[in-house]
């Protein structure tokens, strides 16, 4: 990625910028968040925040009740050609946004079964069933666009010690190249996201994340020198997972040597087989629990990009998958997702919601014997000489159960082909008393199993136990034997492994 | 959890003979079925060795690099009958049992029409609708009664056949509650199952016995192509066309197949089929079984008139005062056996009826390997039909005559093909870009009544099945880098089945249930104590399913039971 010049804005510098800025408001690209512009142009927030108050309090642009976007005024000097609209009298529907490989999935997803993520319009699966899709993650390659996470570039000499003091985990051990997994917390110790950290440089991070936390990072780093950008839109991001992941890279980029990366390794490189197709960085990460990559790359050279990885995944049968194939995945990997394995403490409505990581199955995330002071500390040293109150575990019905219950109303058990649900059940002692929730479950056409993810009281929480879940049989719902075991449910050994590409041999 | 990939040949996955020894149990053959009773005797707590008479384990379920960089699943190509129980009693997943599914069949037509059955039904409607709009209409209706089929002889496979007629016969005669045999709760919950059947449900059942697919199908359908498309699996491994008697049984033994709960669904093994045999061969070593290749049983020894061991055809003994054989009948009722030997007059009337037993090749296996994916004139374009199962059946006159060729002694000129892409599905089965194509072809008798496969008939097959080919997916002649071509006496060669009929024994009512080998051994016991019979002549018949193998072995284990074998010990119930 690019970096963004920084630098501060004077004299005519700003009347320019201010110009500039203005001319970002067209017809149709109407609106425009604080972000996403001061992305595009290069500007710290602050500053963009700045120039387009004076632009609004000038009567200049707009801004939108509802999101506090910015946006365009018919009319408005400057701006693009001035079209009174009446029946949008001047405020315009959001529009889905579209991620830099949009073009490309669109064209592709036959089954139109899109779903809404952080505001874009993601592919559920490409096919009318996610089935060839999962297969591929597992048995080939899939390619999957993740572009809707949010992105934050921190910068500056003190951008390490602002991951510090936010971050769970030691950046102080974090080398160059690598990516570091971490959550973060409030003060209270409770989670408020995971997620991944680019160790660019030591003045150079880049946080990738489901929900926004720039104000949050922003805030944590006050009075600090570091920047902190939002430059989500600008890079698309795509993950291309399964045990053929290797081969394909390999194929689709120059000057990255593959064998050599190990598991959270990164590396820069360039789109294609010669020179000149464009910077593409790749982080040896994904959310599959399988052998795969994740490309991180600017939103002009994305389709490249994408061309590129179909090209060279041809002959390795390689699928697009959508989301339904990921959460399927991601599953049996054990991986929790924000917002249905865990709330994030801003979101939880209630106390008894919110979590410590070590709760949400992320302990591990957690440095307690790092240097530096951080965000939540003093409250997860409490919970650790006190002991976590819930736990995150995996649970496992067998198959035999499931034949019992189906039986009852004759039938097979009719659980294959069913995407992971998210919908949370109580999960209970046997026979007994709720003691935590069912998140995320489905049956693993891999493993054969019916598998969960379960945050459960820690009395709970030993693997063997024995628990009842609920799951539905025809239109009841009842309550299946299930057993605590250790996640992942499915790890094989090339997520981690080093060496040439796997399954190539010829 | 960690799972380990099985190898997926067979080579070297057995250790060859190595003289005699001494075991709790010896199971004759390494085919899958051999292989699974080997694996619950040991989960037992029993001493077993299996003993296989060809280089490498498996039987009809083996791969084979038979070209550079190109992976053959050599006969059996799909999985869909493998008992649930199996897969999970014996922990198939953690060994490497990895069934990709196969949700969709075309069916090219020529002159670039097609039928396409996928997933979804409601896709599938609309399919078939361009052929007729009754017909996919009916499809719904006859789907959920041959889903209640499948569904009951699903149970019925839970169980040997004797005590199921035992219950059945009981309650029939007393039509009271309480019974006179001595059998599980689930053998009589299985019974009731089927006496409580509905009338229209029993009815169907007994036309499924006997009648033939095309009358059968006949009562749903119209479209001739339709019908054609759903009689490929009541012909497939029998010398039958859709049109003769009996051929609807075929269709219901392919319907009673699932892939985890799912109807109808079929999925290729990872590595291919002999990765399956590979599976089992590792779950069955993990319970401390030994297998033992090279090594052809010659004779069953006998003292005090039980099973005491076998001979090899080396002359070393094995003894045991188990032995369990998954050959087809003429090997395990015939050849292994000295009728002398066998207590009372059942000897040699049992040798007599195992050599009459039906099991004449019909089909062979063309594998293929191609430079590139085939380009079917229907649906030229790679796509999901490509990772779905093909069939060339674009007539019920077309495999009828198919089938008279052969009833005359000749292989089909222009065959029926069921034919899948194994590189679609498992990418390591060819190099990158290259492909993989596996051809079950029908019909091709065990004997030609003129010529010899020896001479020239074999590639001559061949040949006919890649023009046949090539009038769906012109240019494949073109594409082909290698071939094999295997023919009933190839099957009987390789894989040691009699006749090289696919499920040892044809499937028709004189060879089911308590027929299937022989009314005096149809319960996986034979009249010679302490020998029992395993494999796909037994009461589930032919497929990769472990079925047979597994109800047989609970059967010794019950005997051992029964016995209170001091010298055994220690067994414990699955
Ligand atoms: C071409 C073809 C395609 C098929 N396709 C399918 C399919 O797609 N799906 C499906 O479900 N089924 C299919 N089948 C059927 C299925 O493969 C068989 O029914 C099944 O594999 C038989 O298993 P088994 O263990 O009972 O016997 P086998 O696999 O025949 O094994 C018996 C073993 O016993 C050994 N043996 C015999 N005599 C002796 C002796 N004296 N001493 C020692 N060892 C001996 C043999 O060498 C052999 O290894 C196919 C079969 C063929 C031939």
């Amino acid at each position: 990625m690019p970096a963004m010049p920084r630098q501060a804005p004077q004299g005519t510098q700003a009347v320019q910028r201010a110009l500039a800025l203005l001319r970002s408001f067209t017809p149709e690209a109407p609106e425009h968040r604080l972000s996403e512009l001061a992305a595009a142009h290069g500007l710290h927030p602050s500053t963009a925040h700045r120039l387009l108050g004076v632009l609004e309090a000038e009567g200049l642009i707009g801004r939108s009740p509802e999101s506090q976007a910015y946006r365009w005024l018919p009319g408005a000097p400057g701006t693009g050609v001035a079209r009174s609209s009446p029946r949008r009298n001047g405020l315009r529907p959001l529009e889905p946004l579209r991620t830099p490989f949009h073009r490309r999935t669109s064209a592709l997803c036959e089954s139109d079964a899109r779903r809404d993520w952080s505001g874009y319009t993601c592919v559920e699966s490409y096919e009318p069933t996610p089935e060839r899709e999962y297969w591929a993650v597992r048995n080939a390659a899939a390619l999957i666009d993740v572009s809707p996470l949010f992105k934050y570039e921190l910068v500056g000499p003190d951008a390490e010690r602002l991951l510090d003091r936010v971050m769970t985990r030691d950046f102080s051990k974090c080398r160059t190249g690598r990516v570091l997994y971490t959550s973060w917390c409030n003060e209270e110790g409770h989670l408020l996201q995971d997620g991944n950290v680019q160790c660019l440089s030591r003045e150079r991070f880049l946080v990738s994340a489901a929900e926004p936390c720039l104000r949050w990072f922003q805030d944590c780093g006050w009075g600090m020198d570091v920047d902190v950008r939002d430059v989500s839109e600008g890079i698309g991001v795509l993950a291309l997972q399964g045990p053929r992941a290797r081969a394909i890279a390999d194929a689709a980029t120059t000057g990255i040597d593959f064998g050599a990366m190990r598991y959270f390794d990164l590396a820069d490189g360039e789109i294609g087989s010669g020179a000149g197709g464009g910077p593409v960085r790749v982080t040896r990460t994904g959310y599959t629990g399988d052998l795969g990559y994740e490309f991180w790359v600017a939103a002009e050279h994305a389709e490249a990009l994408w061309d590129a990885l179909v090209d060279a995944g041809r002959d390795h049968g390689l699928l697009p998958a959508g989301l339904l194939a990921l959460d399927m995945a991601r599953t049996e990997a054990g991986l929790v997702l924000i917002g249905v394995d865990y709330v994030s403490a801003v979101d939880a409505e209630i106390e008894v919601l919110k979590v410590t990581p070590a709760e949400a199955g992320l302990g591990f995330t957690v440095k307690l014997d790092k240097r530096a002071d951080f965000v939540g500390r003093r409250a997860l040293e409490l919970e650790r000489d006190r002991g976590p109150a819930w736990a995150m575990v995996g649970l496992e019905v067998d198959w035999f159960e499931l034949e019992r219950l189906w039986s009852e109303i004759d039938l097979r058990p009719q659980v294959v082909g069913q995407p992971a649900s998210r919908e949370p059940t109580p999960v209970f002692a046997p026979g007994g008393w709720q003691v935590g929730q069912c998140t995320t479950r489905f049956f693993s056409p891999l493993l054969k199993k019916y598998i969960g993810l379960a945050t459960v009281r820690v009395e709970a929480a030993d693997p063997g136990t024995e628990l009842d879940v609920e799951v539905a049989v025809g239109y009841g719902r009842r309550r299946a034997r299930a057993r605590v075991v250790e996640r992942p449910f499915f790890n094989p050994p090339r997520k981690t492994a080093v060496g040439p590409a796997p399954g190539v041999n010829g | 959890m960690t799972v380990e990939p099985a190898a997926a040949d067979g080579i070297g996955s057995g250790t060859p003979s190595r003289g005699g020894g001494r075991f709790d149990a010896i199971v004759v053959g390494a085919g899958h079925n051999g292989l699974v009773a080997a694996a619950y005797l040991a989960r037992a707590g029993l001493d077993v060795v299996v003993l296989e008479s060809s280089p490498e384990i498996g039987g009809a379920t083996r791969s084979e690099e038979a070209f550079p960089g190109f992976r053959f699943s050599v006969f059996s190509y799909l999985v869909s009958l493998l008992r649930p129980e199996v897969i999970h009693e014996l922990d198939l997943v953690r060994h490497g049992l990895f069934l990709v599914p196969t949700a969709s069949t075309l069916n090219p037509l020529p002159g670039g029409d097609c039928l396409f059955r996928e997933a979804d039904p409601q896709r599938t409607y609309r399919h078939v609708a361009r052929h007729s709009r009754r017909d996919a209409e009916a499809l719904f209706e006859y789907k959920l009664e041959m889903r209640r089929m499948g569904h009951l002889m699903y149970w019925l496979q839970r169980a040997a056949p004797d005590e199921l007629a035992a219950v059945i016969g009981d309650r029939v005669a007393e039509s009271a509650e309480h019974l006179d045999v001595d059998v599980s709760a689930e053998v009589a919950d299985i019974a009731r199952h089927f006496l409580d059947l509905p009338a229209a449900r029993l009815r169907t059942f007994v036309q499924m016995l006997t009648m033939s697919s095309a009358d059968f199908l006949g009562q749903w359908f119209e479209s001739d192509l339709l019908k054609a498309a759903l009689s490929s699996s009541s012909i497939i491994g029998s010398m039958l066309s859709p049109r003769t008697p009996g051929s609807a049984y075929v269709l219901l033994h392919h319907y009673m197949g699932e892939v985890d709960g799912a109807y109808r669904e079929w999925g290729f093994q990872k590595g291919g089929t002999g990765a399956v045999a590979a599976t089992i061969a590792k779950a069955a070593r993990s319970h401390g079984a030994e297998i033992r290749t090279d090594s052809p049983v010659a004779r069953v020894l006998v003292r005090d008139g039980r099973a005491a061991g076998v001979a090899l055809a080396n002359g070393d003994e094995l003894s045991a005062g188990v032995v369990m054989s998954s050959a087809a009948p003429q090997i395990s009722l015939g050849r292994l056996l000295d009728p002398e030997d066998v207590p009372g007059a059942a000897g040699a009337g049992l040798a007599l009826r195992a050599a009459r037993w039906q099991s004449g090749g019909c089909a062979g296996k063309v594998n293929l390997a191609i430079s590139g994916l085939p380009r079917f004139e229907c649906m030229p374009e790679p796509g999901p039909h490509l990772s779905g199962g093909i069939t060339i059946a674009p007539g019920l006159d077309y495999i009828d005559r198919a089938y008279d060729e052969a009833k005359y002694g000749g292989f089909s000129e222009r065959p029926f093909i069921d034919m899948i892409i194994p590189s679609v599905l498992d990418p390591d089965m060819a190099p990158p870009g290259k492909h993989v194509l596996s051809c079950f072809v029908q019909y091709a008798p065990y004997e030609l009544a003129a010529g010899d496969w020896d001479d020239g008939k074999r590639e001559a097959f061949g040949d006919a099945v890649v023009r046949t080919l090539a009038e769906y997916a012109p240019g494949i002649e073109d594409q082909i880098l290698h071939r094999q071509v295997l023919v009933p006496p190839d099957i009987e060669a390789i894989a040691g089945i009699p006749g090289g009929n696919i499920f040892h024994g044809e499937l028709r009512l004189s060879q089911l249930f308590l027929l299937r080998p022989d009314p005096a051994a149809a319960a996986f016991r034979t009249p010679l104590p302490g020998y029992y019979l395993c494999g796909s002549s037994t009461q589930f018949g032919g497929g990769i399913s472990g079925g047979p193998a597994r109800l047989a072995a609970l059967r010794v284990l019950d005997d051992l039971r029964g016995v209170e074998s001091a010298a055994v010990g220690g067994v414990e119930t699955p």
